[in-house]
């Protein structure tokens, strides 16, 4: 620490050079920000640990296809289920199908199986009490400026109604919270009643999307996930059931390979930065070898000038570094603010953060190895001579 | 001092501006006025007195390039690193485009359901589908049959090679006119499925993702079997699915005498909107009809959209720390060639020479830098294949498009980053106090 100042001059003896090359970390670094956080939030839809008690029964062939509603008491009965509930996809579109968020229709204990949902006793008895109720989470309900009581017209895509007419009208009663920025994406959804959709819906009456089972015991869940699917084996209507977890990993890898393709961005970038600040490091250590002679000369031991040298390149990634993850955080609070917090990105957060002060130090100690061990090689008498 | 200050600020502002708007003209010019630029710059080194000083000042800079390869590699693989991955994603974006815009022609037209989007929420009870094929804009064959195929648009999970996970892969079941409907869909090993049987065939792009789907081996879809009787390239975004005979289908699916939507072939592109106007008169349908090439742009409009969107945000945030690195190369070549060039100044050389020989060194090194990332983008991910998930909730498959746009967009934007990295080195170099750099060592 007695030393900071000595780097930091040393740092700071080409202030332009200095200057540009703190400007190339601090790019490289605000894009690892970005795109961190990116893959975090894919990741973090994937491996949450949330739902790890709850399974998701779909259709063995697709989950686009229905199950029947007979499997309800059958799955209720079985041993280790707490509760079922069971949704369907709707597909509605508001205004412009640009306005794309996902509504569905469940049933009435849905809310019991997602806790986490924060949602108030009086909203729950509202959407119980009312049948054309919804209930939208409340990034939805602020990107869209809803408030309680407002009528939200859906246009349907799948369902029509009895009628044939693709109107359907809810009625907003609730907003439900979540507070895991993990799963917060989740506030993006609008849930509306079940009985009023299947009453109404022109085809596939009595016939569910999915089912939600909660498990009494979540050591328990691969046993109860089989036992369900037993339920339907040889049938005509196979089912396929997996935690939630693992139900939604599978959906989003179909996306691609988030995490590859962010890798290899960031390998080209970060291949770049090293060049690039090795270069600069290498030249101010050409630079100074007569000053670091002169360290020497008065008594500076070999390790204490590699290690000067050391703490140079990685001070140098580090404030680059962290200049750039706070301006990635400022850009990703922006984009949340202005899109709606169901962006895929989630914040630059404590784990980003380590993996980045990690990189910086990686960067840093490489970058300086070179130069910091050409710096502890020189001969005294040969650096004051110039040669 | 103060008026000084006051000069190079005023200086700066000029500067940037002239770099900003000389960029803005590099990134939109088109190609012949950037060689015509080349041309008149060749020319002006040849003929005139003070191009051909600028010349050799640029040989004498280019030469000594070997001396610093170290600080010139960053310029050219700083430049590399952006281009590459520019031209990466703008060749996935404009691949996926590509393999989806192929899907669809102008005088071919689906009706599906009113409302739906995509064929997988569209429902046709069967009166209409038949209805909709009677209109007069609607080809006939010899025979006189409506060239129009009822189709049905199912999911079904199978394995992917990469991973080994369940991926959604689309079954398309067709009637028998598909064939002269799609005239660009050619069976490539086997043969087509027969009428009325439990077989399928299937995609180029979908047996090469998804295991288990090789000629004579048999997939098991709601408890039947089904066998794979043969591979079918169609060159666009039908290659990611699996076709089989429309009613099997149906049957397997319990799905009756319905189906999703109806593809026709009408008498030509001009008499879309006669038959888009002719099914919307009749009480009897509740339909919408597109173009298939509207059909497939809506699909791929968005997620291109968003991939070009991240390339570019992406590739700007690379170019600033490239610029930034290009600037200090540059500087300090300028700076190991202060006392050359003040000895230049000294005996008679004006500042223009100079200037334009740091410039085109640092382009030089730019271009190569440009090249070379558009290179390794080309032999790494030209044609590469991979799938994403669509709007009928399947796996597209497509494959990087590395095309000439797309390159020269990834070269131009090379040359921008040189340019900016050069200027201001450039014109350090034409203000260099000529006694004073003299004196350096």
């Amino acid at each position: 620490m007695k030393y900071l100042q000595l780097v930091w001059s040393a740092m700071f003896r080409r202030k332009t050079r200095t200057i540009f090359t703190l400007l190339s970390v601090l790019a490289a670094f605000l894009l690892f920000g970005l795109l961190d956080s990116v893959r975090s939030a894919f990741a973090g839809a994937a491996n949450s640990v949330a739902g790890v008690d709850r399974l998701v029964t779909v259709s063995k062939i697709s989950f686009t296809l229905s199950l029947p509603k007979s499997l309800l008491p059958r799955i209720q009965e079985l041993p280790g289920v707490a509760t079922v509930t069971y949704a369907n996809w709707f597909g509605g579109v508001y205004q412009d199908p640009k306005n794309f968020f996902p509504n569905e229709a469940v049933a009435d204990n849905f809310f019991d199986l997602y806790p986490e949902w924060q949602l108030s006793a009086a909203e729950r008895t509202a959407f119980h009490n009312t049948r054309t109720g919804a209930i939208v989470g409340e990034s939805l309900a602020k990107k869209f400026h809803w408030k309680i009581g407002d009528k939200i017209p859906l246009q349907a895509t799948i369902f029509p109604q009895k009628s044939g007419a693709n109107d359907w009208t809810l009625d907003l009663v609730g907003m439900f919270r979540v507070t895991d920025p993990k799963q917060k994406s989740r506030e993006s959804v609008l849930y509306f009643n079940w009985d009023y959709f299947d009453e109404a819906r022109a085809f596939g009456n009595g016939n569910v999307g999915w089912y939600v089972t909660r498990v009494a015991d979540r050591n328990q869940a691969q046993q109860v996930a089989d036992a369900v699917d037993a339920l339907s084996a040889n049938s005509d209507h196979e089912t396929k059931t997996q935690t939630e977890q693992a139900f939604n990993a599978a959906f989003v890898s179909q996306y691609g390979d988030i995490g590859l393709i962010v890798g290899a961005i960031m390998a080209a970038v970060f291949f770049t930065l090293i060049l690039l600040t090795g270069n600069t490091m290498a030249q101010a250590v050409r630079e100074r070898i007569p000053e670091l002679a002169v360290l020497k000369t008065i008594g500076f031991s070999n390790p204490s000038v590699l290690g000067l040298v050391l703490a140079e390149s990685v001070l140098l990634i580090l404030l680059g570094g962290t200049i750039g993850l706070l301006l990635a955080g400022v850009v990703v609070d922006a984009v949340r603010a202005a899109v709606g917090e169901a962006v895929p990105m989630s914040r630059v957060g404590a784990s980003i953060w380590l993996r980045g002060l990690g990189l910086m130090l990686l960067i840093g100690l490489i970058v300086g190895a070179l130069p910091a061990r050409r710096g502890m090689r020189l001969r005294i008498v040969d650096a004051l001579a110039g040669r | 001092m103060k008026r000084s200050r006051l000069r190079n600020a005023g200086f700066l502002v000029v500067s940037i501006s002239a770099a900003a708007a000389a960029i803005a003209l590099l990134v939109l010019a088109p190609w012949w006025l950037l060689l015509a630029l080349v041309a008149v710059l060749a020319l002006w080194m040849l003929s005139t007195r003070i191009g051909r000083q600028a010349w050799s000042v640029t040989e004498v800079g280019l030469a000594t390039i070997p001396q610093r390869i170290g600080a010139s590699s960053v310029i050219v693989v700083g430049i590399a690193g952006v281009v590459a991955v520019l031209v990466a994603l703008l060749a996935m974006a404009s691949g996926f485009e590509l393999a989806l815009r192929q899907g669809g022609t102008d005088d071919t037209a689906i009706v599906m359901r009113a409302g739906s989007q995509t064929e997988i929420n569209s429902v046709l009870d069967h009166d209409s589908a038949t209805l909709v094929t009677q209109e007069p804009q609607v080809l006939r064959d010899a025979a006189g049959v409506p060239v129009a195929s009822p189709e049905l648009v199912l999911v079904a999970s199978l394995p992917k090679k990469s991973t080994g996970q369940d991926a959604n892969v689309e079954i398309r079941g067709v009637g028998e006119r598909a064939w002269s409907l799609r005239p660009n869909v050619t069976i490539i090993n086997g043969r087509k499925f027969g009428p009325g049987l439990r077989e399928m065939i299937v995609g180029k792009g979908a047996r090469e993702q998804f295991a288990g789907l090789d000629l004579g081996s048999t997939l098991k879809l709601n408890g039947q079997t089904w066998t794979v009787v043969g591979e079918f390239d169609a060159q666009d975004a039908h290659n990611s699915e699996l076709w089989a005979d429309n009613d099997v289908v149906a049957e397997t699916y319990r799905r009756g005498s319905g189906t999703a939507a109806v593809t026709v072939r009408l008498t030509g592109a001009d008499a879309f909107d006669a038959f888009k106007a002719a099914i919307a008169s009749d009480p009897r349908l509740k339909v919408d009809a597109k173009t298939t090439r509207a059909y497939y742009t809506d699909q791929s409009a968005g997620l291109s959209k968003l991939i070009r969107i991240l390339g570019i945000t992406i590739a700007t945030i690379m170019a600033i720390g490239a610029v930034f690195g290009a600037l200090n190369t540059m500087y300090a070549a300028v700076a190991t060639r202060s006392r050359e060039i003040a000895t230049l100044r000294a005996i008679g050389f004006r500042a223009l020479p100079v200037i334009v020989s740091v410039m085109l060194e640092t382009m030089l090194l730019a271009l190569l830098g440009g090249l070379l990332g558009a290179a390794v983008t080309w032999v790494l991910f030209n044609h590469y294949t991979v799938s994403t998930l669509g709007a009928n909730f399947t796996q597209v498959v497509f494959a990087f498009q590395v095309s000439g746009a797309v390159l020269s967009t990834g070269i131009k934007w090379a040359l921008a980053i040189g340019l900016i990295g050069g200027l201001f080195p450039a014109l350090r170099a034409a203000r260099l106090q000529v006694t004073a750099g003299l004196r350096e060592v």
